[in-house]
């Protein structure tokens, strides 16, 4: 459906604010058709990278390369980047037709040409019959989809999401995540998506960039960086995970009162870290699973959560359990142990 | 019930000051100088009237499409503009806002008459060798009515425009459409109740205009405002007076309505 999709490179990439540093050395590739998300807290740089991206704001240092291209000072009409802001940002005096047409009469297409791809994109959204609404006659996630229609209308080489389903709930939000999924595999279009929703992010995404305190924390594939996580930072944002004090001496962990096999070098490190899912409960003392006390026990319906405590050193731990599977004797008070296979073990 | 008594004193002020007298203009325009229709008949079949009144709607026409459109580009200053600009314009709006409509009307008399300084400086200037006639005309109302009411038309833009989503402009732009199309294609949209608020309240404002045509146009320009002065202190003629202001109050009770059903402004 479409053929141009661009590859944006971006190089030592920084902004300030007048004194404030907002982003810093910023550096990434992002392959034409690709769905890269930017995920970060609030205030991690995510936005103003894309603003920069988009041409609305312009890099205080480095540059960005379009398809090859030095485009860092070209302003956002001259990139044609399509963009989905927060909030929608649809014109309130347009039906839906109107807003779809908008960016192809700017383009100065035929008449025809506007018809019938204005058709072609208000059933690809789902929107039959709603062509002659105005936005304000519309529910939340109809918006998104005018909104998702007039970004992608023109077939633009890039398209940028700020945050697009902040303001859905979640079922509606579940549903247009597929869509844009399925969106996305249609149309080829290299997709460049901001949230600070990691589940959101896991969920859409081909590879994660993740941004604190206006640097790039890591960039790789979403099991990539939920498995094998560059730093701390990065394993405590996305998920849950269990994270341990910790000696390390030659290829081995000393953790919570055991000793285990290190899967790697562990130069400099305190922590030993284990994502809960990846944990197994046995009721039988062991000497390679490390003890702990149950401190509390929370019925969550499928699963039932664990709240631990390692006997040696008080460490609070997770641990999600099947409800099936769990031990009625397993109980606040009760002494267990805890095991997990060393390669499993991340080290920070 | 608490509500009600809370505004009573309110209301009961509005009914003495305002529906008393209004009810006294209607009264008379039916009972002086004795009961019946003749003022409305007499007013309505004097041809003299008419012109007024046909003056009277055109001046105030031109003028609220005049205020509203040089509102238009500085509201934009003010609102949207670099901060000394917006300090700059702010005090353009509103110092004349507060100053009394007679001083201003006297400044511009002192300006735009045959001797003002406007002629002078041209004349001086070698621009031109008579005076040109800028007041006792439709012109030099004009320019007063105008000057007057342009911070009447820039409060409602003002409020239009702040209340404006500012990513709906950056989606246009992003979309790379020119900043001529986004200004005429989404902003100006955008901001149309706030044109039709605006021009709405001008011309309700400029119908009733007393001293700026009394002054500037020197008994020559007379607008309904005049007329109804000349019929109640020097011809006197009460109940013509009366059927006139009471014409004049259902047309433009008429009009507004309309216009406001029309376009919904004031709804929001």
């Amino acid at each position: 459906m479409n053929t141009s999709s661009a590859a944006i490179e971006a190089v030592a990439i920084g902004k300030d604010f007048g004194s404030f540093t907002a982003l810093d050395d910023i550096s990434m590739t992002i392959n034409p058709g690709e769905f890269v998300t930017l995920l970060g807290p609030s205030g991690s740089g995510k936005t103003t990278f894309l603003m920069i991206l988009s041409g609305f704001e312009q890099a205080t240092r480095g540059s960005l390369l379009i398809d090859g291209m030095d485009r860092t000072l070209s302003p956002a009409e001259a990139r044609g980047f399509g963009m989905v802001f927060q909030g929608y940002a649809l014109f309130p005096h347009m039906t839906v037709e109107e807003n779809i047409a908008f960016p192809l009469k700017v383009q100065k297409r035929s008449a025809a040409q506007i018809k019938s791809r204005v058709a072609e994109m208000i059933e690809l959204v789902g929107l039959a019959g709603h062509g002659h609404k105005k936005p304000t006659g519309l529910s939340g996630g109809q918006q998104q989809r005018v909104a998702l229609a007039r970004a992608l209308a023109y077939e633009p080489p890039v398209l940028l999401l700020d945050e697009p389903f902040s303001a859905l709930d979640k079922n509606l939000r579940g549903q247009m995540q597929e869509e844009m999924r399925r969106i996305h595999a249609r149309m080829g279009t290299t997709f460049v998506f901001v949230t600070h929703d990691q589940s959101e992010a896991l969920a859409l995404s081909s590879r994660i960039a993740i941004f604190n305190h206006g640097r790039l924390q890591q960039i790789a594939t979403p099991t990539e960086v939920y498995e094998r996580p560059a730093n701390r930072f990065v394993a405590e944002f996305l998920g849950e995970i269990n994270v341990m004090p910790a000696s390390f001496t030659s290829g081995m962990a000393q953790v919570g009162g055991i000793s285990l096999p290190l899967p790697g070098p562990a130069e400099g490190a305190t922590h030993l870290a284990v994502r809960p899912e990846k944990m197994t409960l046995l009721t039988g003392a062991d000497a390679t699973a490390m003890p702990c006390k149950v401190t509390d026990r929370i019925y969550m319906g499928a699963t039932s959560r664990l709240l631990l405590e390692s006997t040696t050193d008080a460490t609070p731990l997770v641990l999600d359990q099947p409800t099936a599977d769990l031990p009625d004797g397993v109980q606040p008070g009760r002494q267990i142990w805890v095991r997990w296979a060393p390669t499993d073990s991340l080290i920070f | 019930m608490s509500r009600t008594l809370l505004i009573a004193p309110l209301l009961l002020f509005l009914g003495v000051t305002y529906l008393v007298p209004l009810a006294g203009v209607l009264l008379q325009s039916v009972t002086v100088p004795e009961p019946g229709l003749q003022n409305y008949q007499e007013v309505l079949g004097d041809p003299l009237v008419w012109s007024v009144i046909w003056r009277t709607l055109r001046i105030c026409l031109f003028v609220t499409v005049l205020a509203t459109v040089l509102a238009y580009p500085l509201t934009m200053l003010w609102v949207r503009g670099r901060r000394p600009v917006q300090i700059v314009v702010e005090l353009c709006i509103m110092i004349p806002f507060w100053l009394s409509v007679l001083s201003r009307t006297f400044g511009w008399l002192s300006m735009l008459s045959n001797r003002g300084l406007l002629n002078t400086w041209l004349k001086d200037l070698g621009i031109i060798d008579m005076s040109l006639t800028m007041v006792r005309n439709d012109f030099g109302v004009i320019v007063g009515m105008v000057h007057f009411l342009i911070p009447f038309a820039v409060f409602p833009l003002a409020s239009a425009m702040r209340n404006m989503d500012e990513r709906v402009l950056m989606a246009a732009r992003g979309i790379g459409a020119s900043r001529f199309r986004v200004f005429w294609q989404i902003f100006v949209p955008m901001t149309w109740g706030g044109i039709m608020g605006a021009a709405l309240l001008v011309f309700v404002f400029s119908i009733g205009f007393y001293v700026v045509p009394t002054l500037l146009g020197g008994g020559r320009s007379v607008m309904i405002a005049e007329l109804i002065y000349l019929r109640i202190f020097q011809i006197p003629d009460w109940g013509i007076a009366a059927a006139l202001s009471a014409l004049i109050m259902v047309a433009v009770g008429g009009f507004l309505v309309t216009i406001i059903r029309r376009t919904g402004v004031g709804s929001q």
